[in-house]
């Protein structure tokens, strides 16, 4: 979907401010909130694409007024809600109001840093072959899915090539809407700034994404 | 993205958002620990993990086993992932490694401009201002102006590259290494590698820095 999150390009005011020292949280609620979406993933069994989905579709408004960790908040809550885990009401009244429904796992204590060693690897066995091969010259496809994609709007109409091919790798437009993993070959695809834009500052600059096939078409 | 944490500006602003949030946050929290969705304990580990193990510390002894060893270096530009494994960082989101390395000619700077994705196995958590959108928006067209706000700038005649993290490949920067550290050990080394360098937003501290 095209919203708010989809960043790169877009003029924006105001400095890049690096913190110096910076805590690695700034408070402790964002601690509570980091903890509780990685060990709700566990019990929601949504997948990462789904969060992803879940974080960014919502109003330019509200995704840029809110802070980080309260956008990953809305995102659980509203992936909880949908599972039926946990309602709005009960979040309003901070209580249990309605049956626990039952889940299959929790992440216990003891199981975290296998969990973590195993993370979430996405590249997945194929027979079929790549499309394409790296030097290929290719165009970004002019897409503005409604669901999600990861697909910047910066590239879209754009031709580069093919800098590297990645394997195959769970599709996320297929993968967030809960229709399979759907695996596609991935590359990544390097196109000149001046390309992209034609008042880039450094027309030297290039810029790589990582794009999987059905972006693509033969340029 | 009202993230960057700007203190100076919006310090009363964030306070008040921030006590509503942490009441949001805590009722949440004893929502679903009472329902039996969530083990505090693992929740203490998961901040723990992130808070005190892992971190850039991780990176920066990658980066100076790649400085010292010629053959580390050509495993770790060739498959990240197993060359990392070799120190045991491994796992979530950094299940797929691609190390990008500078050289006297080119710059490579790292982004991901739809959300925030960054190689948490070797550099932990990201921080604020790489998930912030004046970063996330500034990278892939002008990251010579970003490079100005983090204080530095390359020879004109240096190449840039910005690897914008769109999929599930994390990129990890290999940084130059600084002159006056001949003979060198591992330890001292990996001292001189800061995370931003492993970015691409900074460069690695020189000697007399850390004399």
């Amino acid at each position: 979907m095209d919203g708010a999150h989809d960043m790169g390009g877009v003029p924006w005011s105001g400095p890049v401010r690096p913190e110096p020292n910076e805590p690695v949280f700034h408070a402790e609620w964002e601690r509570r909130a980091f903890a509780l979406t990685l060990a709700m993933a566990t019990v929601g069994r949504w997948n990462i694409d789904m969060s992803r989905f879940a974080r960014e579709n919502r109003p330019p408004e509200d995704y840029l007024s809110k802070s980080y960790y309260e956008i990953w908040l809305a995102g659980i809550e509203r992936l909880m809600g949908e599972r039926g885990l946990v309602a709005a009401d009960e979040i309003a009244a901070g209580r249990v109001l309605h049956p626990v429904k039952n889940v299959d796992k929790i992440l216990k204590r003891d199981d975290v840093a296998a969990v973590l060693r195993r993370g979430g690897p996405t590249e997945r066995e194929t027979t079929r072959p790549a499309l394409f091969a790296a030097g290929d010259r290719v165009r970004a496809k002019n897409i503005h899915p409604a669901t999600h994609t990861r697909l910047p709007q910066y590239v879209r109409g754009h031709v580069g090539h093919i800098e590297r091919v990645l394997g195959c790798h769970v599709f996320p437009d297929s993968n967030s809407r809960g229709a399979g993993e759907d695996p596609q070959w991935l590359y990544t695809v390097t196109f000149a700034g001046a390309d992209l834009w034609p008042d880039v500052p450094d027309p030297a600059l290039t810029v790589s994404v990582d794009a999987w096939e059905p972006y693509l078409e033969r340029a | 993205m009202s993230s960057d944490h700007d203190h100076h500006h919006h310090h009363d602003h964030d306070h008040s958002e921030l006590s509503e949030t942490e009441l949001r946050v805590r009722a949440l929290e004893s929502i679903l620990t009472e329902k039996g969705y969530v083990d505090p304990a693992a929740l203490d580990v998961l901040i723990e993990t992130y808070e005190t193990k892992v971190g850039p510390r991780n990176g920066a002894r990658v980066v100076a086993r790649a400085w010292t060893d010629p053959d580390y270096r050509e495993r770790l530009l060739k498959d990240g992932t197993s060359a990392v494994a070799e120190l045991d960082y491994v796992g979530r989101q950094g299940e797929h490694l691609v190390v990008v390395e500078n050289t006297p000619d080119l710059h490579n700077m790292v982004v991901c401009t739809l959300c925030s994705c960054y190689p948490w196995p070797v550099l932990g958590l990201p921080p604020v201002w790489y998930k912030s959108a004046p970063y996330r928006s500034k990278a892939v067209k002008d990251p010579r102006g970003v490079l100005k706000d983090f204080g530095f700038e390359l020879p004109p005649g240096t190449k840039i590259r910005v690897w914008d993290s769109t999929a599930e490949i994390r990129y990890l920067v290999l940084p130059m290494r600084p002159a006056g550290t001949e003979g060198w050990s591992e330890e001292r080394l990996a001292d001189l590698v800061t995370r931003d360098s492993m970015i691409g937003t900074g460069l690695p501290k020189r000697p007399h820095e850390v004399a």
